[in-house]
């Protein structure tokens, strides 16, 4: 009696842990979230990744809810005083094989992985990018661009002093060629040209990240940091802190506005006045 | 602006002429503050992380670490008795200081050693005030858009510079002060004390980018004396 009823639990969790995983994967495979337009040049190499690691985790993951139902189902309602079954060999040789299996699944995905990562990371910016320092600080994000002079001003954290707007700590009484460095609360680049951003924490960490950009990079405090990177589409993004920073980090953010490099010329001649 | 002057001007005229009618109610010092050389170019905020604070501006404002009118004139200069006068009971009224447009309006805020001074968030996100004192207690609160306004004092005098942790251009000032013969320029620069009864006094004017300069004064009677100050002013 309590054998049976047991029995109709277990056939019962394996339907329902059938039904969980296949509508855990239904989403996913008509596509129901998908990534945000990329407008990097180097974009589609982390999309391809991402995808390889869905598809292979997802397969992976509808595969054990199978097998695990097949096994509840199969050997669910044992009799009392049945004999036990054994799987052959017993558990040691399945967790070695388990072990293999995802340690040489984690590794392809690295493997395979390492040209996305090292096109963002391990290649240096072209030499004719154009160099934008952004420094980050509770709770906002500031840019700085060298001006006419190609130039950037040398940084006295001394002399930071945010009520004249000198968030950068910018000398411009004694350092020339910090008197025509641009500043904004905006990130504005233009379109098609590869940009080195150089990143500066000045107080704790935080983090750079731009959803269609396919760029997330941590500012470190005392460490100097740069990605680069390449925009395809004119438009205006959204920049989020995404490294929790304090209480307003909610609203920490920033814009990226592309442009053509018309509108970015004029832009820059404007903010030079 | 020219109204302004006229207007204040005549203001000046019919209080300086009011205390000489009052006769006993004590003299008055009246004079302006303005700059010589060239000042620091202010920059314009950029305040787009904040679109809320930003679309209520035409153009952008600008910083206000040294505001300057007509005729070399200084605001937001406050002038007041450093020594001579004696400490006096804090006024009832409070003093205002209200955040709008993610700016502190006044930038400058005057007002006495344990006078309330409450501050107002008449902006659709939330703010934090936090004074740098460094003779008084410091505190940093939060005040999230309609909630209702903060009530604090200060028990010592100083000039205390304010931050918001928000928006890092947010900046002000507050001056706590012992006495209530104090005033904070406006645009024109102008100032009076009245009601001074007779005495020497020291009279302080102090501008947050550029210090103090102080001028004695010695007031007899129901009389006007002018004193100015010109500060220095840096490109830089």
């Amino acid at each position: 009696m309590g054998g049976h009823r047991r029995g109709a639990m277990g056939k019962i969790l394996a339907v329902v842990i059938v039904i969980i995983g296949l509508a855990s994967a239904y989403p996913i495979l008509k596509n129901q979230y998908p990534l945000p337009e990329d407008i990097s040049t180097h974009g589609h190499l982390i999309d391809d990744q991402l995808n390889d690691t869905m598809i292979e985790a997802g397969i992976s993951f509808v595969g054990a809810q199978l097998v695990l139902a097949f096994f509840l189902w199969s050997f669910s309602g044992r009799k009392p005083g049945s004999p036990l079954k054994d799987f052959p060999g017993g558990a040691k040789v399945l967790v070695i094989f388990a072990f293999v299996i995802v340690g040489v699944e984690v590794l392809a995905l690295g493997a395979f992985g390492q040209k996305a990562w090292a096109s963002v990371y391990f290649t240096p910016a072209k030499a004719d990018s154009l160099q934008i320092q952004a420094q980050a600080e509770q709770f906002a994000f500031y840019f700085r661009y060298a001006g006419p002079d190609g130039k950037f001003g040398m940084i006295h954290p001394e002399k930071i002093d945010e009520g004249s707007q000198n968030y950068f700590g910018l000398d411009p009484e004694n350092d020339v060629a910090a008197r025509d460095d641009i500043v904004s609360g905006e990130l504005v680049i233009p379109v098609n040209r590869e940009i080195h951003l150089m990143l500066h924490g000045k107080d704790v960490g935080h983090s750079f990240y731009v959803r269609e950009l396919r760029i997330q990079q941590d500012f470190v405090p005392g460490l100097d940091l740069s990605v680069h990177f390449t925009a395809t589409k004119t438009g205006k993004y959204e920049i989020v802190c995404t490294q929790l920073c304090g209480l307003g980090h909610y609203n920490m953010k920033a814009y990226l506005n592309v442009m053509s490099q018309a509108d970015f010329e004029a832009w820059l001649k404007q903010q030079s006045q | 602006m020219q109204w302004r002057q006229i207007v204040f001007s005549a203001t000046v005229l019919v209080a300086a002429s009011a205390v000489a009618i009052a006769g006993p109610a004590g003299g008055t010092i009246s004079g302006k503050v303005t700059y010589e050389g060239t000042p620091a170019k202010m920059k314009p905020i950029d305040m787009s992380k904040e679109p809320s604070c930003a679309k209520m501006y035409t153009t952008p404002p600008v910083a206000e670490t040294v505001v300057t009118g007509s005729g070399n004139s200084l605001q937001d200069v406050v002038v007041y008795i450093s020594a001579g006068a004696p400490d006096d009971a804090a006024l009832a009224t409070a003093a205002v200081f209200t955040q709008k447009g993610c700016r502190y309006i006044p930038h400058v805020l005057a007002f006495q050693v344990n006078q309330e001074l409450k501050i107002v968030n008449e902006d659709q996100t939330s703010h934090n005030i936090h004074p740098l004192p460094k003779l008084n207690r410091e505190w940093n609160k939060s005040q999230p858009a309609g909630t209702p306004a903060i009530s604090e004092k200060y028990d010592k005098a100083e000039f205390i510079p304010v931050k918001c942790n928000v928006h890092p251009w947010m900046h002000g000032n507050f001056a706590v002060l012992k006495n209530k013969h104090f005033t904070v320029t406006g645009d024109g620069g102008a100032f009076l004390l009245a009601n001074l009864p007779a005495g020497k006094y020291t009279v302080t004017a102090w501008q947050e980018s550029y210090g103090e300069q102080s001028q004695e004064v010695t007031i007899s009677g129901s009389e006007t004396k002018t004193v100015n100050f010109v500060f220095k002013a840096k490109p830089y």
